[in-house]
């Protein structure tokens, strides 16, 4: 790495602080600019300790057992009832979108590392420009394959998760898959072993905890997603619905039809929900950065 | 994803001569696979295009653009002008909210990857980009929620105060005029900032961490302090990672739908000058009406915006990958 043909900016700041008096002044600029960016640190942790302290307050004074064995009651300003229809279908329409994604996602991500060319090498590249492609869109999609044809779903409102987790796995999945020396797939084909067994039984095997870190932050994101799920799983339902073909509520969606009625009552259960969501995505969130961190440790 | 060759081909794969059946058919899976992940990409764009069609055959291509009125309650069957569906005010809410949610982001974004990878002392290192990290962990519509109910109320005094004295300002004025309700495209954006941040400081991180030690031990060594050693040898280095990673997260902020539907106000008549005013993005049409689409061409129009939508994320996108791409390759 050569220094840019410009200028450089070392020589003019060497030249521009010329003499004693421009010492103390670099000294007091540094001290200034390190305090700058401590504040601006703290600031953005401050945010985080706002939403998160905020969310627990207004979520505990509602959040009770009850919360998770009572429906919604039919009129949302009145008091009373819980999210058990949303947290039993968040847990079956992220559980099935993990179903379809995992085992795709992994695949495709053997196929770019693994396999090569200029095929998996162009996969790569569209996985990371689905990442950045708007939830809504991916709903919208959906509703055009499945709704326009079966209706509004479970199955709908977990293929447009599967779509939003698929690329999340992808990346997740190839990057762990660069880890795995090259030596131990030499290894086993210096035993006559098979391509496919190799992959099988070698690396996809030492690649797991990484694996599972991607997937347990892939199922994070997709617990928490709302806008696909309006145009997919639709969920105005007010009691447990566990048929994957008929419309399902999600916890997600419950959180945002009570916060948006304007009753007091609903906004109190859309708070106790906002928190028992955030709970149940720090612990995914802790739990895999845990396993990625033993990860890291081992490897060291 | 760079060089994906490396691994794929086996000094031995030559020795092994007849490759199985099963080993074919395992391939022939895998890559069976990441054909799913392209149709994906191409099925969206087809099928959102194929439900527009009626609308954009029925009004014209352009006159989506040319419009920012969004009335559907003048569609009818057969008139076709003007084109009630104006999409004009949308990519000016997505636009501005983007543009604010960017502007409040990306210092930020720079100072605390800074903080974290030069600043802070190692042992806070791993715990203050896990902190980061959990705002993104936080799901959009907690963000929305608690931006009703926590932030609006707090911009209250600030914003009253931009408009009493920003406001007065001639020319410019009319950006920040009020009056203000709380939702606005404002808010929308300091919504968006938040949420962005951590996505954009992730890739700082990253491209703050590819500055060979040498250099900085270099500027060191020439007595230079560390704001002066940051902004000589490292902060140069990584413009091209810092641009790319604006776009990228532009991109993201552009997507964004629930919590800025949540704060926005949902106006969708017209473009608001005022940033305190209200108004509404391409993502938060289509969320707010697409279950209660009932006018003609209503939901065939909804599906030209989320086609639109999808085509500069698209675009955001590539540009913005290419450009972080570029940077990592040129660094390895």
């Amino acid at each position: 790495m050569l220094a840019p043909p410009r200028a450089d900016p070392t020589e003019q700041v060497l030249q521009s602080r010329g003499g004693d008096d421009g010492q103390s002044g670099r000294h007091v600029k540094d001290v200034a600019m390190t305090v700058l960016l401590a504040v601006v640190m703290l600031a953005t942790l401050a945010v985080l300790g706002w939403v998160l302290v905020y969310v627990a307050a207004q979520g505990l004074k509602y959040l009770g057992p009850t919360f998770f064995t009572q429906n919604p009651p039919g009129n949302p300003s009145q008091a009373g009832g819980g999210f058990e229809n949303g947290i039993i279908g968040s847990l079956i329409i992220v559980g099935m979108a993990t179903l379809f994604s995992v085992p795709i996602g992994v695949a495709a991500a053997v196929a770019i590392i693994e396999y090569g060319g200029r095929f998996a090498a162009a996969t790569g590249f569209v996985a990371d420009v689905l990442v950045g492609l708007p939830s809504i869109v991916i709903g919208a999609f959906v509703y055009v394959l499945w709704v326009t044809r079966f209706g509004f779903s479970g199955v709908a409102g977990s293929i447009a998760l599967a779509i939003i987790m698929l690329p999340l796995i992808v990346r997740a999945t190839a990057e762990m898959l660069r880890l795995v020396p090259v030596a131990l797939r030499e290894a086993a084909a210096s035993l006559g072993i098979s391509r496919a067994r190799t992959i099988v039984s070698v690396v996809l095997p030492s690649a797991r905890a990484g694996i599972t870190t991607g997937v347990m932050l892939a199922v994070a994101r997709a617990m928490g997603e709302t806008a696909p799920l309006l145009l997919t799983a639709l969920g105005n339902q007010l009691f447990v619905v566990t048929n994957p073909t008929k419309p399902i509520s999600t916890l997600s969606l419950e959180i945002f039809n009570n916060a948006i009625t304007g009753f007091q009552a609903a906004q109190a259960r859309a708070w106790a929900g906002a928190l028992t969501l955030i709970l149940i995505v720090l612990i995914l969130f802790v739990a895999a950065r845990l396993i990625g961190w033993r990860l890291a440790v081992t490897r060291s | 994803m760079a060089s994906p060759a490396a691994v794929s081909d086996l000094p031995t794969d030559h020795l092994r001569g007849r490759v199985g059946y099963a080993d074919r058919l395992f391939k022939a899976t895998m890559f069976a696979a990441a054909g799913i992940v392209l149709l994906v990409l191409l099925c969206t764009a087809a099928f959102l295009i194929d439900q527009g069609w009626p609308a954009l055959r029925h009004y014209g291509f352009f006159s989506f653009l040319t419009s920012s009125r969004w009335a559907p309650s003048d569609a009818t069957p057969k008139g076709t002008h003007p084109n009630p569906y104006g999409i004009l005010q949308f990519a000016y809410g997505t636009a501005v909210t983007s543009l604010i949610g960017m502007v409040i982001a990306l210092p930020v974004a720079v100072a605390v990857a800074l903080f974290i990878t030069e600043v802070a002392p190692a042992w806070m290192r791993r715990p203050l980009s896990y902190a980061v990290d959990l705002l993104a962990a936080i799901p959009s519509v907690v963000y929305g929620f608690w931006g009703i109910f926590a932030l609006l109320p707090a911009l209250h005094p600030i914003v009253n105060f931009l408009i009493s004295t920003l406001g007065r300002i001639p020319g410019v004025g009319a950006v920040f005029a009020g009056p203000f309700f709380g939702v606005s495209y404002f808010a929308a954006g300091l919504v968006l900032a938040i949420m962005v941040l951590p996505i954009v400081t992730a890739i700082f991180r990253e491209v703050f961490a590819t500055t060979p030690i040498d250099e900085k031990e270099a500027a060191r060594a020439l007595g230079l302090t560390r704001w002066e050693m940051l902004r000589t040898a490292l902060l140069p280095r990584s413009r091209s990672g810092i641009v790319g990673a604006g776009i990228l997260g532009l991109g993201r902020a552009f997507g964004e739908t629930i919590a800025v539907t949540m704060v926005i106000g949902n106006s969708v008549l017209a473009i608001t000058t005022s940033i305190f005013g209200q108004g509404a993005t391409m993502s938060s049409v289509i969320a707010n009406e697409f279950t209660e689409a009932v006018e003609p061409f209503h939901l065939q129009s909804l599906f030209v915006v989320a086609f639109w939508l999808l085509v500069i994320t698209f675009v955001v996108n590539v540009a913005g990958r290419l450009v972080v791409r570029r940077t990592r390759a040129g660094l390895a």
